[in-house]
């Protein structure tokens, strides 16, 4: 067990506690860069993908996790953010301006959109943004001449000062942009957790009403972090669209939202860690499913529904067992080992899930 | 001028009156009491100040600033600090977090900054840490800095309302039943964190409270309140020796 003395604030405020920390992670950054050259092509792809499911995890656990606001209607904000970045490209747009620029106004439209959903609790709201999945799908078809409708779009090839970026024919440059989108919005979301706003987001979360009593203002701290998720699920919904290759009304379906819920609650809810390994069981599921049935049974059977079903059954199985998702579990182990022999049975007794959905104020 | 000024409030909850017509001011400096039985509306007083509840009629002044202008979160901006009867903290923060959370109202850092952690939210933040220090060496909070909330004792975590109140620098502090459930040993510490806040931060203390022991050891003023109204107000002994507070305590006859 690693015992922090600490001499200076600066401690507790800087990115990592102590160099140790701040090793493994740049190691794991060192890792991700080298990926490529360790790991064949069709692989990259896949890891793309999880990294992509983990911004958009990471969008929805700002909201969520840190403020405590459920939603299911982030399929929606993926939807956004995705045309709004080929509609601007196709504007003529540089892509490097496109992009950031198609989060941004992902989040403004969140934030508006926030303004009146915000008042509704726990379930309520989780219902409420429900409709924002289903309508999405109705309006990307109603406004057919910017979206293309039922027959879709194709996102041009990405070009940052000339330099070509494409997911099919170039896999690791795809790669490497997707890596450092994560690293942003990773970062963001730290630098978030370690000044004052995020502070109040988890002040709404925990209890409305002392927030109050700090000078937190409510409405406005969740439609801020509204917003904010909106923003980085944008991102994601834009790189979303270039991993697909081509998108319509029913690529981004209420099924992603709820998905991409049972992601972060699977990983561990109110942790960046979380929206990670809740993305990579997200991401390899179907994959592991389909390689597990092969061996079993043979690749030719086709059984309907056993990725829901599998995908559900484990969330059943970690809301009954492990409410803090696989980053809890992770937290248990490692203590485990960092007190053996003496960790008891009961320490994490006191366990919640931050989700407070029975609650309504 | 006094700090805390309420003239005439009254509020109903549909047909029942909560607070009935009623006045009281607390001046700079002091710790004033309230004191009467269950429902007699100590802790709707609290609310009303917190603007929480919207008076049916009344003038609510603190510092000479009409509190009626106020939303409810700009009255820590004011500089009123207060903690709740059941405790109501950030359970899954740490204490720290919870303290620093107090700090909210001296926020002057931008979301564009927060998201960049500019130079200027590192500064603040090192600003907001030393006032959290300070708070957290007068009540002797050491042990738990690091602790999160859920894991933590009912007599610390009230101790922890109190910092996360004090965190934020008030001029007027409310304190809802800052003795409620407490030891007698944690009752004597409130005592005289009580008395040094007032002496040593010259904070102005209101404070809702059953123990009557607490009262009269710390208070200088105890209003007593029934059905909502005021029924007795002065010095701690005199409130106690009051006729009609001893009836509405024990009953008519008692006397």
């Amino acid at each position: 067990m690693r015992i922090h003395f600490k001499t200076t604030y600066e401690q507790d405020i800087r990115l990592f506690p102590d160099l140790w920390t701040a090793c493994v992670y740049g190691a794991l950054i060192l890792l991700a860069f080298a990926l490529p050259y360790l790991i064949n092509e069709f692989y990259v792809g896949e890891v793309t993908n999880v990294l992509i499911w983990a911004i958009a995890g990471l969008g929805l656990m700002l909201l969520t996790g840190q403020t405590g606001q459920a939603s299911l209607g982030h399929a929606a904000f993926l939807a956004i953010g995705c045309y709004t970045n080929t509609i601007l490209i196709e504007q003529g747009l540089p892509f490097i301006i496109a992009f950031p620029l198609a989060g941004v106004i992902t989040g403004v439209v969140g934030a508006i959109i926030a303004i009146p959903a915000l008042r509704l609790h726990g379930i309520y709201l989780a219902i409420a943004t429900i409709a924002l999945s289903i309508l999405a799908d109705d309006i990307i078809v109603l406004l057919e001449p910017w979206t293309g409708g039922v027959s879709g779009k194709f996102p041009e090839m990405i070009s940052i000062f000339g330099f070509e970026i494409e997911r099919w024919t170039m896999p690791t440059r795809f790669y490497y942009l997707v890596l450092v989108v994560t690293i942003i919005c990773t970062l963001f979301y730290r630098n978030l957790l370690r000044s004052p706003l995020g502070r109040a987001f988890a002040a709404v979360r925990d209890s409305e009403v002392s927030a109050t009593a700090m000078g937190v203002h409510i409405a406005r701290t969740k439609a801020t972090a509204f917003g904010l998720s909106c923003m980085i699920t944008g991102w994601a919904g834009a790189l979303m669209g270039y991993y697909a290759g081509t998108f319509n009304n029913e690529t981004f379906s209420i099924v992603i939202s709820i998905t991409l819920l049972m992601m972060i609650v699977i990983g561990g809810l109110g942790s960046i860690h979380g929206a990670f390994f809740g993305a990579v069981v997200v991401a390899f599921l179907p994959q592991g499913l389909s390689i597990l049935k092969d061996g079993l049974i043979g690749g030719g059977v086709a059984i309907p529904g056993l990725e829901t079903g599998v995908f559900g059954m484990i969330l059943i199985l970690f809301i009954l067992f492990e409410p803090m998702g696989i980053y809890g579990r992770w937290l248990k182990i490692r203590i485990w080992f960092e007190l053996f022999p003496f960790a008891r049975k009961d320490m994490f007794r006191r366990q919640k899930s931050y989700l407070k959905t029975e609650r309504l104020r | 001028m006094s700090l805390l000024e309420i003239k005439n409030a009254t509020l109903k909850f549909g047909g029942v009156v909560a607070v009935n017509d009623l006045s009281f001011s607390v001046e700079e400096g002091e710790v004033y009491a309230i004191v009467g039985p269950n429902g007699a509306g100590k802790s709707t007083v609290f609310n009303l100040i917190s603007r929480f509840y919207e008076p049916y009629a009344g003038e609510f002044t603190f510092d000479g600033q009409n509190l009626l202008d106020r939303a409810p979160d700009e009255v820590a901006d004011l500089g009123i600090a207060r903690t709740f009867q059941n405790i109501e903290l950030f359970d899954h923060a740490t204490v720290l977090q919870n303290l620093l959370v107090g700090r909210h109202r001296h926020r002057k850092s931008t979301l564009i900054e927060e998201l960049f952690f500019a130079p200027r939210v590192r500064a603040e933040e090192h600003r907001h840490r030393e006032a959290v220090e300070e708070v957290i060496d007068f009540l002797d909070l050491q042990p738990y800095r690091n602790k999160m909330i859920a894991g933590l004792p009912y007599g610390v975590r009230k101790v922890v309302e109190l910092g996360r109140a004090l965190a934020s620098g008030p001029r007027l502090l409310l304190l809802d039943e800052p003795a409620s459930g407490l030891s007698v040993e944690e009752t004597q510490d409130m005592r005289w964190w009580i008395d040094d806040i007032r002496k040593q931060m010259g904070i102005t203390v209101l404070m809702v409270e059953h123990d009557m022991g607490l009262v009269s050891g710390v208070s200088d003023r105890v209003l007593a309140l029934a059905d909502g109204a005021k029924l007795a107000e002065g010095t701690p002994a005199e409130v106690q020796s009051n006729p009609a507070v001893i009836e509405a305590y024990l009953g008519a006859g008692a006397v």
